[in-house]
């Protein structure tokens, strides 16, 4: 246990002696990040309260390196474990420096007054946050990205063991998402700090976790790397969205009109993909094929096409497959050629091309566009 | 840093001018010289003596304790309620403590004895901790501080109400005392009353001071306080606590005195350009001790030989200052 940074063992949480969620177990190392994600209201905010001791744990225990959190004082527990949420303060009269000192509030004495160390310490932290420009700025004129990122800044001033980080990235815009992110990896690992945090943005979880624990209002569905979870159907199950998300790239389609297909796309190597998407908007329900399992486009067609005709990767076209895709073209109006490159996997495909010609169904003004 | 020390030095400056403006003035002219030679070598005109040492000096050094004491515990309403308008005058916690110390009083002039300072504060405490109650319970309740400031005010309105009740049909030759004391006065300060005030007082503010590194914390919200260490609860009481004492001693010997308690704190973070209760709370001490003592100045000479009541001219400067904050901080009334 000695090599974890933090362990929960057993671990129920919840609101008013309710339990939300119980027997949850998980266990950070140095420098490692384990990101919660789940849908909204699922009880990631709660986990993260009860371990910043904000709520009671309603069973199980909390372990510091191999102490339980609740043998600590106060003092001990800020020592170790900081944290960032997403409440929106309100200051008065605060700079930016005033407010990364807060950090080191458990170190200074009965007054709080700054030792020389202290200081060092919080003029080092904003000089690798780049935030050292904004020190005598007033904490309340900074934009949301400033402020959360002066605010990651004061919670490693305090030099913890444990960050605990609730949404960090909500409210702000790309760029600063991903210059936050990005800094609190690099802390992670240089200072070998556990963090635990929750996120909204799978595609930035997948990006930053090491290890995900997948939070499901009553449960924990699954925990375990980044590549255990971001695989096949967990993702889409949590959250509910199975038929429009992707495991494999993680993108997310829209749903999309489905029945009696009107038009065929022949696709391939990602040529279908705006064709699709196209189809979607419009509301026309289409079969599309035949599509390899390792194409680019395969996880969007899969999403959005009523009909769909696969062949495994790396394999030509099996007969079968063949003569079922004829078949459709024969029932659709009209067809949309949009690979233009045939090879041998996907000879089958230049032959579809050719049938929808012979059929005058290939409509030639839609593949232009 | 510059500021503060700037606004400390200048408070200090301005209530020693007020203090021998106002040991000077009054209905008896005296002279420095005279005044020097009572004051430093306690001789003098048997007469001006006693004006001096039994009712300017008792009266003046009363206004800036309570002055002082008054504006600590407003910054400590502030600082539990985050809410910049809050104030024990507001709250209607002065109110509540007025009405137990009337009842009392009326029941003992009714049996025929007078209250000790120490009784008088003790049932001023319990009076404010009763409000203070009441007022939390409402605050559980609303989650809008503006709304809870109103209905502060409405605990105050009826306590009043009940206390003006009682004097006016409480008929006793004393009452006279009571009905000055129930509208906030200075008048009549015993060196026994400045004595019993100050130790409480300079022992409530300084454990108030002592308490200036987690009230900084608390001032980031109660999550991030917690994460630094500070324990909540045993804050909250303390704040709770503090400020029910120093609004009760206020209240006890002064009566309701408004608005200090709002807008000291307010002109003092102006003043220093710092939030920083390590400043703050000296700082608050001082400049309410000012505004305290000038307000007493101009409530007893403008109008002399009429007194006016204290929190007369309280309002009439400090509303505007009130106004002015609300308008400046009105986001956090959203």
């Amino acid at each position: 246990m000695a090599e974890y940074a933090v362990t929960l063992e057993q671990l129920s949480v919840g609101y008013h002696g309710k339990p939300l969620i119980e027997k949850i177990e998980f266990a950070v190392k140095p420098g490692e990040i384990y990101v919660l994600i789940g849908p909204n209201g699922a009880g990631k905010s709660t986990i993260l309260k009860t371990i910043t001791k904000q709520l009671k744990p309603l069973g199980g225990t909390i372990y510091v390196k191999n102490r339980n959190m609740t043998t600590m004082s106060e003092n001990e527990v800020a020592k170790s474990m900081s944290m960032v949420t997403t409440q929106r303060l309100s200051t008065e009269l605060m700079t930016c420096r005033d407010m990364v000192a807060t950090g080191r509030y458990p170190y200074t004495g009965r007054f709080g007054i700054l030792g020389a160390k202290d200081k060092e310490i919080v003029s080092r932290i904003m000089e690798k946050f780049q935030i050292a420009h904004l020190a005598d700025k007033d904490f309340m004129e900074l934009s949301d990205g400033q402020k959360q990122r002066v605010m990651l800044a004061r919670a490693f001033c305090q030099e913890p063991q444990i960050l605990v980080l609730d949404e960090p990235t909500s409210f702000l815009d790309i760029r600063y998402k991903v210059e936050l992110l990005s800094i609190i990896r690099e802390f992670a690992r240089e200072e070998q700090i556990a963090v635990i945090m929750s996120l909204h943005e799978l595609e930035f979880a997948r990006r930053i976790a090491d290890y995900v624990l997948c939070v499901k209002g009553d449960c924990i569905a699954n925990k375990g790397t980044v590549a255990e979870i971001f695989q096949g159907n967990l993702i889409a199950e949590l959250y509910g969205i199975e038929g429009c998300y992707d495991g494999v790239t993680g993108q997310v389609e829209l749903a999309a009109k489905k029945g009696e297909p009107v038009c065929f796309v022949i696709g391939g190597a990602g040529s279908g993909l705006p064709i699709y998407h196209a189809l979607q908007r419009q509301g026309i329900p289409f079969a599309a094929g035949v599509l390899h399992e390792n194409d680019v486009e395969y996880g969007t067609a899969k999403a959005l096409a009523s009909v769909l005709f696969v062949e495994k990767a790396f394999q030509p076209v099996s007969e079968e497959n063949y003569k079922k895709a004829c078949e459709e073209i024969r029932k659709c109006q009209y067809v949309i050629g949009a690979v233009k490159q045939f090879g041998v996997c996907n000879e089958a495909n230049r032959k579809l091309y050719e049938l929808a010609r012979e059929l005058g169904k290939l409509d030639e003004e839609s593949m232009k566009n | 840093m510059k500021r503060v020390v700037i606004s400390i030095a200048g408070s200090l400056g301005l209530l020693l001018f007020l203090l021998w403006l106002n040991v000077n003035t009054g209905s008896v002219d005296l002279s420095i010289s005279e005044i020097y030679q009572i004051i430093i070598h306690k001789t003098g005109d048997e007469t001006a003596y006693r004006i001096v040492w039994d009712i300017r000096l008792p009266r003046i050094l009363a206004a800036m304790i309570l002055g002082g004491a008054l504006s600590v515990s407003g910054f400590l309403l502030q600082t539990f309620f985050r809410n910049p308008i809050a104030g024990p005058f507001v709250l209607g916690i002065s109110s509540g403590a007025k009405l137990l110390v009337a009842v009392s009083m009326i029941l003992m002039l009714q049996k025929g004895r007078h209250m000790s300072s120490w009784g008088l504060i003790f049932v001023a405490f319990l009076g404010s901790l009763m409000t203070m109650g009441f007022v939390l319970l409402l605050s559980l309740k609303m989650t809008h501080m503006s709304v809870l400031v109103v209905c502060g005010i409405m605990v105050g309105y009826i306590c009043t109400a009940i206390t003006d009740f009682m004097v006016t049909f409480a008929d006793d030759s004393n009452i006279v005392n009571l009905h000055n004391w129930s509208q906030g006065s200075f008048a009549g300060m015993t060196w026994d009353n400045v004595k019993v005030m100050a130790v409480l007082v300079a022992i409530t503010v300084l454990l108030s001071f002592f308490l200036a590194k987690p009230i900084g914390a608390y001032h980031l919200g109660e999550n991030y306080a917690r994460n630094m260490g500070v324990s909540i609860k045993v804050l909250r009481v303390a704040l709770i606590l503090l400020s029910s004492v120093l609004s009760g001693c206020v209240t006890a010997f002064a009566g309701p005195i408004s608005f200090v308690g709002i807008a000291v704190p307010h002109l003092m973070k102006m003043a220093m350009k710092s939030a920083k209760p390590i400043f703050l709370i000296p700082g608050c001490f001082l400049g309410g001790a000012v505004v305290t003592l000038f307000s007493d100045f101009v409530a007893r000479t403008v109008f002399a030989p009429v007194e006016l009541s204290i929190s007369t001219v309280t309002a009439i400067f400090l509303v505007p200052v009130v106004i002015y904050m609300m308008l400046v901080t009105r986001r956090s009334f959203e």
